[in-house]
């Protein structure tokens, strides 16, 4: 896994459902397919009220035009992220635009397992209120050793969350990972 | 050491005498339940992953029900549940529901408990966030990504970490304007959509013993709403009734010890509560429909595995009973068989299906239609900015469709009344 992850980030408000992240009518692409499952990163957060979309301001789109990948690699949230339904596709789709962690007050349950288990995004965690300090666009920087956020504008670092028990499921990239390192299959 | 009815079951599929919330535990799972838009993936990835030693680990406990888009000519939609069927085929799976055939039975979490699967102290998983419906059998039922299920497919097992337990009671008898729904909502509004995340949500009281099956699994249907791994009403002598013919398996009935110990507890008096909707954005978005009474409306939804059982349709017909609706309203029964029964069942001597078109309601073939939206040619989906009344379980903005509509969520009761004024009211007024 990889210890550093930088990139500009896209802040969204609290709540923000599995149908903003990828609307209902678009569950129906292969998720196999390489040129199909190109469209759930193209329709990524396609859902998100457009006054929502990349606060403070709100109205900045997640994926311009008809590209599959967004200039935004990492997510700010606030809480209950991913809440909804039961959808892998909902990480997947994000990680297919090209996001490679959410930051997030908290997250609804299945959303959060589907992202480490599936090995799709790193879902982190923390205390601090990011949406309040953080804009979208801005660059950012993480480190996974040291749990720690620092926004390259402002030069201020935020510290994060523990992951606990699943650390060793997401280090190994997934649940399928996982059970094979430790001899279960 | 003293344990809640969820923390039992969990013990007892892991093998173990007790857990403790907090804890990490391997489970084994009694039934795996999938359906169109979450089998392929999960199908996909268990073949990806397992390789050549790709096995099902049970067939007989892998309960595939079709059941999303079924109703459409969308080609991505039609080619999932080909994929399904093909694979019924080439396993030759015993619990294929197909589409077309007499055996389909729409709505999966209804379908469950009408084919017996919802089994009293049993585990059972599903790739739908609704799957913690079969709770209100007393079972330990969560809902899961499709990654997590592939791994069920091939190894029968599932990591999850014990939740701790909440626990609502409900006391006195349920006023005849009140329905199970009008509880979950109250229940939402008081605890938001993040009070029950990673918990578990454990319903009791007299009032809920008073409950019939449809009406409990209102219930628990909508603890996911809460962010809650499950919903559990134990079992009681309603559910071995209900279970009756339906099941030849092994169930183990089990309670919360009464020193058991929970994260929170809750108490309601139901004839002190009074007909609620949840208003657009958010099923925790609680007002009294006496507050909002008069918001106009465009169109008016009866369906989905929250609000399309029997029960939710007779009280409807006893609203709509020799009235008009005034704008369009859609009745979806959840499965095959309730749609049978409307035909069949009466209330004061008129079938139920004849109440509901003379009053002029549209009535859909089973499946979950727009309750999620769908793809574009979904019946009943939202348009434009419309003002929907629905008695399905999310009202997140472009759930039903349409990104600019707004969605009241409110009891089958609230729902007729409204659709008979065209404006949010209240069904005391049609109940005198
Ligand atoms: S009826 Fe609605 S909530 Fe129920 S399973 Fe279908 S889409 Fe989900």
């Amino acid at each position: 896994m990889q210890k550093i992850i930088e990139g500009k980030a896209y802040v969204l408000g609290d709540n923000v459902d599995t149908d903003q992240i990828i609307p209902a009518e678009h569950l129906v692409y292969s998720l196999s397919d390489p040129e199909e499952s190109k469209k759930y990163g193209r329709y990524a957060l396609s859902g998100v009220p457009e006054e929502k979309a990349g606060l403070p301001t709100g109205h900045i789109p997640f994926i311009s035009g008809e590209n599959d990948r967004s200039d935004f690699q990492i997510i700010i949230g606030g809480s209950n992220f991913g809440c909804g339904s039961s959808r892998e596709h909902a990480p997947y789709a994000l990680q297919k635009a090209g996001v490679q962690v959410v930051v997030a007050e908290s997250y609804a349950r299945i959303f959060y397992r589907n992202a480490v288990d599936g090995g799709f995004i790193v879902p982190l965690e923390t205390e601090v209120v990011l949406k309040e300090k953080i804009k979208s666009g801005d660059p950012l920087s993480i480190d996974l050793d040291s749990l720690t956020l620092k926004n390259q504008n402002t030069g201020q670092s935020y510290s994060l969350l523990p992951p606990g028990d699943v650390l060793p499921i997401i280090e190994a990239g997934g649940i399928f990972e996982y059970a094979r390192k430790s001899g279960m299959i | 050491m003293p344990m809640t009815i969820t923390e039992k079951i969990l013990a007892k599929a892991a093998r173990k005498k007790s857990v403790t919330p907090g804890e990490n535990i391997w489970l084994n799972v009694d039934t795996l339940m999938t359906h169109d838009v979450c089998g392929p993936p999960t199908i996909q990835i268990w073949k990806d992953e397992f390789g050549e030693k790709a096995r099902i680990w049970d067939k007989n406990k892998l309960v595939i029900f079709p059941d999303h888009y079924i109703y459409t000519s969308d080609k991505h939609a039609i080619r999932n549940v080909d994929i399904l069927r093909k694979f019924a085929s080439d396993y030759n799976l015993p619990n294929y529901y197909d589409v077309g055939t007499a055996r389909y039975k729409g709505v999966c979490h209804i379908a469950l408990a009408e084919e017996g699967f919802n089994r009293p102290g049993t585990v059972l998983i599903g790739t739908d966030s609704h799957t913690c419906t079969a709770g209100a059998f007393g079972l330990f039922a969560t809902g899961v990504g499709n990654t997590d299920a592939a791994f069920v497919l091939g190894t029968g097992k599932i990591w999850e970490k014990v939740p701790e337990s909440m626990q609502f009671i409900f006391d006195g008898n349920m006023p005849d304007y009140l329905t199970a729904k009008d509880l979950i909502l109250h229940v939402l509004g008081e605890i938001t959509t993040d009070g029950a995340t990673y918990r578990a949500m454990e319903f009791s009281g007299q009032a809920i013993q008073s409950l019939n099956v449809d009406e409990r699994m209102t219930l628990t249907n909508m603890a996911v709403e809460a962010g809650g791994m499950n919903g559990i009403i134990a079992a009681d002598a309603v559910i071995e009734d209900y279970l009756k013919g339906k099941t030849q398996q092994p169930y183990e009935i089990l309670q919360s010890d009464p020193d058991a110990r929970y994260h929170s507890k809750y108490r309601f008096d139901v004839e002190k509560l009074e007909p609620v909707v949840a208003k657009p954005h958010s099923p925790d978005n609680r007002d009294t429909v006496r507050k909002v009474q008069g918001t106009p409306l465009t169109r008016a939804y009866i369906g989905s595995c929250t609000g399309g059982k029997l029960t939710d349709f007779i009280h409807a017909a006893k609203i709509l009973k020799g009235r008009r609706v005034v704008i369009p309203t859609f009745v979806v029964p959840a499965s095959t068989s309730i749609a049978r029964k409307l035909k069949s069942e009466t209330y004061e001597g008129q079938r139920l299906i004849d109440i509901l078109t003379d009053s002029g309601c549209v009535l859909a073939p089973s499946s979950c239609a727009a309750c999620l939206g769908g793809p574009a040619d979904t019946i009943g989906r939202s348009i434009d900015n419309d003002v929907v009344i629905s008695t399905t379980n999310r009202n997140f903005p472009g759930r039903m469709g349409s990104k600019n509509a707004g969605i009241f969520l409110a009891s089958p009761l609230t729902v007729a009344a409204s659709a008979l004024k065209g404006a949010i009211t209240d069904p005391r007024e049609f109940l005198q």
